[in-house]
């Protein structure tokens, strides 16, 4: 499940780290997605955080593992979503519905409390 | 005018006119135009949040679990009332198996154990993992300025220090951009923070750092500091490499001011990391007083909850301590402790210290320097959150405290204390040689990318080889042609619409031959791949390791342990461009004596255009052909007009010019003058058994017909003796060789033959200065000192000598 760092590390693509070369790039044969993390990568960073003693980098690393998988206009729409006065109740529960869908459920955690105490707070919008 | 002073008016009117102000003294007047009398100053404010340590309405730390262990009070608010920042750092931020352990610990008790080297700082970490913010702070305050140095040395998360700079100008000229970025690096800065006085330039001005970050040395890091979509959008297509404007306050309103909430910004960490890029959170104290958010309570109590916050949402780093606030801060009583303070606090939390020095915080360079020196001495993992690597003008994040202008000052403050400010000592020729190739790499890629208007053909301004030229020797953007700002906006509108990339930047540098460069580039994209840089504290050096709290742990535990400078970059340290050697200054000397000299003659060399005496062709001239011949051993004159000049072993031998830059053919000819108008004559000896001007003074006199003598150092240094007086106790000095004029020598000339002929002249008075003088000399005194004692020969006889042109 986690990969070993350095050479053994592969991009959100899958190319391994070792053929993102000079020559690969100056053929054209490498895209944005090879030079991507992939989460992999991320979860065993946040294993090293919290091998650490940094659990909360550790989630955090395990919430970005889970955004790979969002295109970018999504991720910054959620970002959105979270600012104060821009959602409802409702709004932010089919967020989280939609991130434990993606397989994303520390993700969905976070907008979940989140909606609970902007609820609390005043900071939805009706 | 109000009644009353009407009134008073009058009445000043009956007694006979007006009162007058008293004179005000002029030792007050003189110090209110010190600099530092253009800086504001506030008295304590509590209800406004205008005090940095323990407002009266900071609350009392305290936690409490339930018995799940989740946290429901903390400090002072049960959780049904927990704001935002309360109810975020509560869920996540504290760690429950500790908190009441830490926060039961006496606060002195808890603040030695910060202090003392010998409680190893994975102990300390552990402890304050467990400590409610308000706990942090009140334990934090107790350290007085020495305390919080010895802290931060033993407290912060990479044992090597590292420094960011901010790489800006007014004009979003991206062959500048460029220029300037590769100068930070050849500098040693090891992350490059770019903004925009335009935000639409953005995808440019990124591009322009990026290629320059990556010429001379690898690894630097590179961020783009622009409106938050803008800025995530710029890191995803690898034109930029970490992130920093991340705001936290430690008030719910400011925070919800601020068009954020913890929640926004805890994913928005995710979000970058997510994409590879390094990021960190700013805050820093002022920011909720500045924004009249802050419930009363003290800057320090609201930064603990910053900190506390950043590390709750999992960002490795924070950026505080003399950001934007600073000068809020700094208005108040104990405000520089309490900056300092907030870097600690960072650092406890276990994270990344981008140590502030951001903010220019002072109009007096003696306080501005005075903040920024106890985290220099104590190290950091960034000494600056941007040091501003141009000059002043240029700062698009408005001026920082240290700027391009104080390189050299920052240079000579590493030497002086022998510590490890990041920064390295460049030459000249280096700086333009990494100018010239970002310039030019730059414009390549913008051509090779069709974002240069005109091609090569017909270039727009700001787009041609010629104005690569103008940016390799600008200053700053003040010195050259401002590019089409037309031109640069399309080059922004262009990256954007056609998704310009990281590959696409890499391909192009390979294609215009910068294959060197175009590796660079290739590997900060591989970096994000192998994810290493998401740790904490992680930097690249020069040879793309990563230096992290993984890789590179500080492991301070008092003298003798922790980061050492390492022997070659203490050498390097040292070797500041203006440091010479006694063989300098004897090339100088020699050079001089031939009448060659490139430019600035015999004081100090052209090649870096130091130089503290000016010595025209002319003096060089002459001074060519001058030689002291010696026309054997002195006997004792019998002329009672015969005044004798004893000059020094070295005079004319090894040293030919004075400390004021005149050669010393001129100053021997302007005495030998001085004496002739009196109707004298001068016999010119050499005293070779010493290097002490009184003896050498005292032999001459001994010598002369008249029993008065000259004494003259090759230095400039010169007197008039008399026989029989002790060699200390002669009738006038010239001490102050770099201020003597040929005036001055001429004078003393005249007067040492007023003294043969039995007068009692005026003495010619010594220049004064208010110059730190021997700071500018000492080290070249020394120099010249060692000279004269190598040519002297101890118990050899005075020698005639006869001027040769």
């Amino acid at each position: 499940m986690t990969p070993a760092p350095g050479p053994d590390a592969r991009a959100l693509s899958g190319r391994p780290i070792d053929e993102i070369t000079l020559a690969a790039a100056v053929r054209g044969d490498l895209s944005p997605a090879d030079l991507r993390v992939h989460p992999d990568v991320l979860r065993h960073q946040a294993e090293v955080a919290e091998a650490h003693g940094n659990p909360q980098l550790g989630e955090n690393l395990r919430r970005a593992a889970e955004l790979t998988a969002l295109p970018d206009d999504e991720v910054l729409a959620i970002y959105e979503a979270l600012r104060p006065g821009r959602s409802t109740l409702a709004g932010l529960e089919a967020i989280a519905s939609r991130l434990e869908a993606v397989s994303a459920p520390l993700c969905a955690a976070l907008v979940r409390e989140a909606a609970e105490v902007y609820d609390r707070r005043g900071l939805l919008t009706a | 005018m109000t009644p009353e002073a009407d009134d008073a008016g009058s009445a000043a009117t009956d007694a006979g006119g007006p009162a007058e102000a008293p004179a005000r003294l002029g030792r007050f007047e003189a110090l209110d135009k010190r600099p530092v009398n253009l800086d504001g100053f506030a008295e304590r404010d509590d209800a406004a949040g205008l005090v940095a340590f323990a407002s009266a309405n900071d609350p009392e730390p305290s936690v409490a679990l339930d018995d799940q262990g989740r946290i429901i009070e903390l400090d002072g608010t049960p959780a049904a009332d927990f704001d935002l920042i309360d109810a975020f750092i509560a869920a996540r931020g504290i760690d429950a198996a500790v908190t009441e352990e830490a926060n039961a610990l006496d606060d002195v008790t808890f603040a030695r154990l910060i202090v003392d080297p010998g409680t190893p700082r994975a102990d300390v970490v552990r402890l304050a993992a467990g400590a409610t913010p308000e706990k942090l702070a009140r334990v934090v305050a107790l350290l007085r300025p020495v305390e919080l140095q010895m802290a931060v040395s033993k407290m912060r998360v990479r044992r090597t220090p590292s420094n960011q700079a901010h790489v800006t100008n007014r004009l979003d000229d991206p062959l500048l951009l460029a220029a300037d970025a590769a100068t930070a690096v050849a500098y040693g800065f090891r992350e490059v923070e770019t903004t925009v006085p335009v935000n639409a330039d953005a995808p440019s001005n990124a591009l322009a750092v990026l290629i320059g970050s990556q010429v001379g040395a690898a690894g630097a890091l590179t961020q783009c500091s622009v409106e938050e979509a803008l800025e995530l959008d710029l890191g995803l297509r690898g034109l930029t490499t970490y992130a920093e404007t991340v705001s936290l306050y430690g008030t719910e309103k400011a925070f919800v001011d601020g068009d954020d909430t913890p929640w926004s910004k805890a994913f928005l960490c995710s979000a970058y990391a997510s994409r590879g890029l390094k990021m960190r959170v700013t805050s820093g104290g002022g920011a909720e007083a500045l924004m009249g958010a802050a419930e009363g309570r003290s800057m320090f109590s609201l930064e603990s909850r910053c900190v506390a916050l950043a590390r709750a949402m999992g960002a490795q780093g924070v950026q505080n301590g003399g950001i934007d606030g600073a000068s809020v801060v700094g208005c108040v009583p104990d405000g520089m402790r309490e900056l300092l303070a907030e870097n600690l606090l960072v650092m406890l939390r276990d994270l990344e210290s981008c140590s502030g020095n951001d903010a220019l915080v002072s109009e007096s360079d003696m306080r501005r320097t005075a903040h920024t020196v106890p985290l220099f001495l104590a190290g950091s993992d960034f000494l600056f959150s941007g040091f501003g690597s141009i000059p002043r003008y240029d700062n698009m994040f408005g001026p920082s405290n240290f700027n391009a202008e104080d390189l050299d000052d920052y240079l000579v403050m590493q030497r002086d204390w022998g510590v490890d400010g990041a920064l390295r000592p460049v030459i000249e020729e280096r700086v333009r040689e990494v100018r010239e190739r970002a310039a030019s790499a730059c414009l390549a890629v913008y051509r090779e990318l069709g974002l240069a208007p005109g091609g090569t053909a017909s270039p727009t301004v700001g787009f041609s080889d010629a104005h690569v030229d103008e940016v390799v020797v600008a200053e700053g953007s003040k010195d050259i042609t401002p590019p089409d700002p037309q031109a640069v906006l399309a080059a922004s509108d262009a990256i954007t619409e056609r998704e310009l990339g990281i590959l696409d930047v890499v391909r192009a540098l390979w294609e215009t031959g910068y294959e060197e460069e175009a590796g660079r580039v290739l590997a900060m994209g591989r970096a994000r791949v192998a994810g290493d840089y998401l740790q904490t504290a992680a930097i690249f050096d020069e040879q793309m390791n990563c230096l992290s709290k993984i890789t590179d742990p500080n492991d301070y535990q008092g003298p003798g342990t922790g980061y050492e400078v390492p022997a070659a970059r203490r050498e390097e340290i040292a070797a500041i461009r203006q440091q010479r050697s006694r063989a300098d200054l004897l090339a100088r000397h020699a050079a001089g004596a031939q009448g060659v000299g490139a430019g600035g003659g015999a004081k100090h060399g052209a090649t870096d255009g130091i130089t503290h005496g000016a010595i025209s062709a002319d003096d060089r001239t002459s001074q060519a052909a001058f030689r002291l011949v010696e026309r054997g051993p002195s006997q004792t004159g019998d002329d009672p007009r015969e005044v004798c000049i004893g000059v020094s072993p070295a005079l004319a031998t090894k040293l030919w010019f004075t400390m004021s830059g005149l050669p010393v053919s001129g100053a021997l000819a302007q005495i030998v003058a001085g004496l002739e108008g009196e109707g004298c004559t001068a016999r010119i000896v050499r005293v070779p058994s010493t290097v002490d001007l009184g003896v050498i003074g005292l032999t001459a006199a001994e010598l002369a017909g008249s029993g008065v003598g000259v004494g003259l150092q090759a230095k400039g240094t010169a007197l008039i003796h008399r026989r029989g007086l002790a060699p200390l106790a002669c009738l006038e000095l010239l001490s102050i060789a770099p201020l003597l004029t040929a005036e001055m020598y001429r004078e003393l000339g005249a007067n040492a033959g007023r003294h043969a002929k039995g007068l009692r002249p005026a003495p010619v008075r010594n220049p004064y200065t208010e110059q730190a003088i021997e700071a500018r000399y000492h080290a070249e005194v020394v120099s010249l000192v060692a000279i004269e004692r190598g040519e002297s020969v101890p118990g050899a006889p005075p020698v005639d000598l006869e001027v040769q042109r």
